[in-house]
């Protein structure tokens, strides 16, 4: 069976999965529970400085949007950090990394920008044992009106900056959690590099309003008619955190920058994904917020089935897979061409690839009296809107034309590997001429 | 939320009725009262089952969803292009649409949606074979074997308005013409309701004293209890412009020359009023009779402890109405029910849903066999024999080898026959059989002895009368 170890820059745990800092890791009651259920690693929620805690609202916290069958798809809150008194969170960690000495126990700071509070909250948690800190620069609410958590990570000097006095005042690993509140993710990235980062995780929760009341016209979730917005999380953000962790890794500046995925993890196979895209471990929060921390038992099981079947024997042999295949728009190879086909004994003839076609695409679907539904060869740019709509898996492919192949819509065979940069219609490319 | 106590086939016959049984009897026999009757009691009898069995046996066969099963429900739909299920639906009610909206919070929208194709959309959501249309049609029937619940949906959708008493119909300005709609079944209620709504006056007749046809009169009490028939009767006239005259039969109280001189356009929708016989040697012993009439009886019947049933029941042949006699027989109390019919189990005209649902009650139903004698004492039927068939090429035909079970009461519901007004013929009418008269329903040539069958064709005559005004 496939060693799911993980060593994330120095910090080892017995798998990849590490529950997020979150609601479910605010208190060692939840956490000794998330490692009895078998999570690597626990990011403690995320501690402030010393004194009087932050306070919560104490209306509805978390709002969502659903799916078929109210599928919980995206989440999104207005908790701020941790509001229990400092030593008590201390005194927890503690007491939790004792008896779990296998297990990783990273905790998450986000004190005042100044480097005092940051001495002094390093000097606080230094005999805990813990095994890292994660930097909290991604928290879009409440917090940054204070001049912390994402008001920290949008500015990539300041990132640097901070990142640079814990390094100085710690020998902590240190992993800076970055904001996707920001138009591009690698220079915060690199900006935490530069202040002698160990890694980086991301993505922190996204800028949102889940939904608006429409009795009393105030965004979700509603504080005595009022509403702010909030963390976005949860199956729904996944491709863009996937994005952004692609984005780091395969940057000249970056690349090689440990990163610890988040955004949406729900299954092993979302877990699988970020490590593809160069994460070494992921951290999980919404699907153990919407299952329990159960979940974790799939996502071992599903991790090791895969690796077995690939012949993977450690998590390293996974991680990055993905990042080489990872290019832009105009590497892409134009002369690929491909054409939708429908099995007719897997189609239920709902015709929904016909209405997405005929009324949104190219028209290129034809539906005959007795609904059969057709690809038209000639028409069809192989935009894969048929197989996005049907409801039945694997009933609508992509076929790939061969070389040489005559395609029916252009009338030219398909030629070998040419992407836009050569291409005839690329201004620049005459330009050049 | 609602426990549905009721739910599926769950019905006080099996394991519940000796708990029922026991402090009944011993109540008796402490108070030296006569012992009740039981399944077991010969011959025809009242009250074989305990009280609390009657009420609970004739309550909703399937509730109505409560609001978090239909958001389910509503949510495996596909909103299929051109959806086969429409194509299914005899009166086309936009399925796909008003499961949308439904799944998106307007249940008011969604029934709207079903009643402008559909004005009998809450008694069709009740009684249509949904699994031989629309539900058969269902892309998810073909992807998993589970179609959408369209049947159970459209009930919480009308329901739900109905319940709130909103009519959301109103009638165009006044034609000033008027209109006979003989038959306050189905196809007439539809037509008179289209007519109405065209602004045209409608006086719509029916032979008995409750309107409803069918609805009131035909249907398995289980199916439509609660008087809901009637209920959709009243909330159907709250359009207005529906003068609704009982008790007039035609051919009795005005005939068709009458009325085609005294209206602009007459709709007969009178249905069939005629049954066929059993062409069996001693059919007229007491104990024999038509389903059609049980059932009728067993719908105005409010107290239902008060039918006598038999012991040991017969019913004859392969249709809803045998299947409801049948089972009714059963949720009466009859110890021993069997259906038989005489072509094969395929060839039956009940839904396969609705034998499984006789089946699970208890009936037993026998294939490939017909009556040949019906044998009475002291003139009650006993037993009736009946010859194994043979379906062939050239017909059936009654093989020698014959098997008889014994029965005090015998059910004939091998099919209803036209009585056709004066001066018509045929098996059934033509849609149209003479200058400003439409037709519709089961009397009509293509009326397939369904509800939902009816009421599109009493809609369509309403268009075509419309039309005929000019309109």
């Amino acid at each position: 069976m496939a060693d799911l170890t993980t060593n994330f820059i120095g910090i080892k745990s017995p798998n990849p999965f590490w529950l997020a800092s979150a609601p479910p890791t605010d208190k060692e009651y939840n956490v000794r529970r998330a490692f009895e259920a078998g999570w690597g690693g626990v990011v403690w929620k995320t501690l402030g400085s010393e004194g009087p805690p932050v306070v919560n609202v104490n209306g509805p916290r978390y709002g969502a949007v659903w799916g078929a069958d109210r599928r919980l798809l995206g989440l999104n809150n207005i908790e701020l950090i941790t509001d229990r008194p400092l030593e008590v969170n201390l005194r927890e960690i503690k007491s939790v990394k004792r008896d779990y000495k296998d297990r990783a126990l990273i905790i998450s700071l986000m004190v005042p920008c100044d480097e005092d509070s940051w001495r002094d909250i390093l000097k606080r948690i230094e005999d805990t044992e813990a095994d890292g800190v994660e930097l909290n620069f991604g928290c879009p609410h409440g917090m940054a009106e204070r001049g912390m958590g994402s008001a920290v990570g949008q500015v990539p000097e300041y990132i640097e900056m901070v990142t640079r006095w814990v390094k100085q005042h710690s020998r902590m690993p240190c992993i800076v959690k970055l904001t996707p509140n920001i138009s591009d993710i690698r220079k915060p990235a690199e900006a935490a590099k530069r202040g002698g980062a160990d890694a980086v995780s991301l993505i922190n929760t996204i800028n949102s309003i889940t939904s608006v009341n429409l009795d009393s016209f105030s965004p979700e979730p509603m504080i005595d008619g009022k509403g702010t917005h909030g963390g976005y999380c949860g199956p729904a953000v996944k491709p863009i955190a996937l994005n952004m962790v692609a984005e780091i890794a395969r940057s000249a500046e970056t690349r090689g920058l440990p990163i610890s995925g988040i955004g949406g993890v729900t299954t092993w196979r979302d877990a699988a994904e970020f490590m593809a895209l160069g994460a070494g471990n992921v951290q999980v929060c919404t699907a153990a917020m919407t299952y329990g921390f159960k979940i974790v038992q799939e996502m071992i099981s599903g991790l090791s089935q895969y690796m077995d079947e690939k012949g993977m024997t450690a998590t390293s042999d996974l991680v990055g897979r993905a990042v080489p295949n990872v290019t832009d728009w105009q590497y892409l190879n134009l002369e690929y061409v491909t054409k939708a086909k429908i099995d007719q004994d897997a189609c239920i003839q709902c015709g929904r690839c016909y209405a997405a076609c005929e009324d949104t695409s190219h028209q290129a679907i034809s539906m005959s009296d007795d609904r059969v539904f057709e690809v038209m060869d000639d028409e069809c740019v192989a935009c894969n809107l048929c197989v996005n709509v049907c409801p039945v898996e694997d009933c609508i492919t992509m076929v790939e034309l061969p070389k040489g192949t005559v395609d029916a819509r252009t009338g030219k065979p398909v030629a070998d590997y040419a992407n836009w940069t050569t291409h005839p219609n690329n201004p620049s490319v005459k330009a050049a001429e | 939320m609602a426990v549905r106590e009721n739910a599926g086939f769950d019905y006080l016959l099996f394991d519940k009725i000796n708990d029922l049984w026991q402090p009944f009897f011993k109540s008796h026999r402490q108070e030296g009262l006569t012992l009740p009757n039981t399944p077991l009691t010969p011959g025809l009898a009242a009250g074989r089952l305990p009280p609390e069995a009657y009420a609970h046996n004739f309550d909703d066969l399937e509730p109505v969803l409560d609001a978090h099963e239909a958001h389910v429900a509503a949510d495996r739909c596909y909103f299929c292009h051109d959806a086969p299920c429409i194509t299914a639906c005899p009166t086309s009610i936009d399925i796909p649409l008003f499961i949308r909206q439904i799944a998106t919070g307007t249940p008011e929208a969604a029934a709207k949606t079903i009643w402008d194709q559909n004005i009998l959309g809450g008694m069709c959501a009740r009684v249509c074979p949904t699994e031989q249309l629309c539900e058969e049609a269902c892309v998810r029937e073909a992807a998993e074997g589970k179609p959408v619940e369209i049947g159970r949906l459209q009930r919480f959708a009308t329901d739900r308005v109905m319940g709130k008493g909103v009519h959301p119909y109103s009638r165009a300005a006044n034609t000033g013409k008027r209109v006979a709609v003989v038959g306050a079944g189905p196809a007439g209620l539809a037509c008179a309701h289209r007519l109405a709504m065209k602004g045209h006056d409608v006086v719509l007749m029916d032979r008995r004293d409750k309107p409803g046809g069918l609805n009131e009169y035909g249907i398995a009490s289980y199916k439509a209890p609660h008087d809901f028939a009637q209920a959709e009767v009243e909330w159907l006239l709250k359009i207005g412009g529906i003068d609704l005259r009982l008790g007039v039969e035609l051919g009795r109280d005005v005939t068709l020359d009458s009325l085609r001189a005294e209206y602009d356009a007459v709709f007969l929708g009178i249905g069939l009023g005629g049954v066929n016989a059993l062409r069996a040697a001693g059919e007229d012993v007491k104990g024999v009779r038509d389903a059609v009439d049980f059932i009728a009886e067993l719908r105005q019947q409010p107290d239902k402890a008060k039918l006598p049933i038999g012991r040991d029941v017969v019913v004859i042949g392969g249709g809803m109405t045998a299947v409801d006699a049948a089972v009714q027989s059963r949720l009466l109390g009859a110890q021993n029910v069997t259906i038989v019919y005489r072509r094969g189990q395929e060839k039956m005209s009940a839904s396969r849903h609705e034998q499984d649902h006789a089946q699970q009650v208890g009936v037993r139903i026998v294939c490939n066999a017909a009556p040949v004698e019906v044998i009475g004492q002291n003139g009650a039927v006993t037993a009736v024999v009946f010859a194994y068939t043979e379906d062939g090429p050239e017909g059936l035909k009654l093989l020698a080898d014959t098997f008889t079970l014994k029965a005090d009461q015998v059910f004939k519901a091998i099919g209803q026959t036209l009585v056709a007004p004066e001066g018509m013929g045929g098996p059934k009418l033509a849609t149209q059989p003479m200058a400003g008269v439409w037709t519709g329903g089961d009397c009509a040539a293509g009326g397939e002895d369904l509800t939902v069958t009816a009421v599109a064709e009493g809609r369509d005559a309403a268009e075509a009368i419309h039309a005929s005004f000019g309109g």
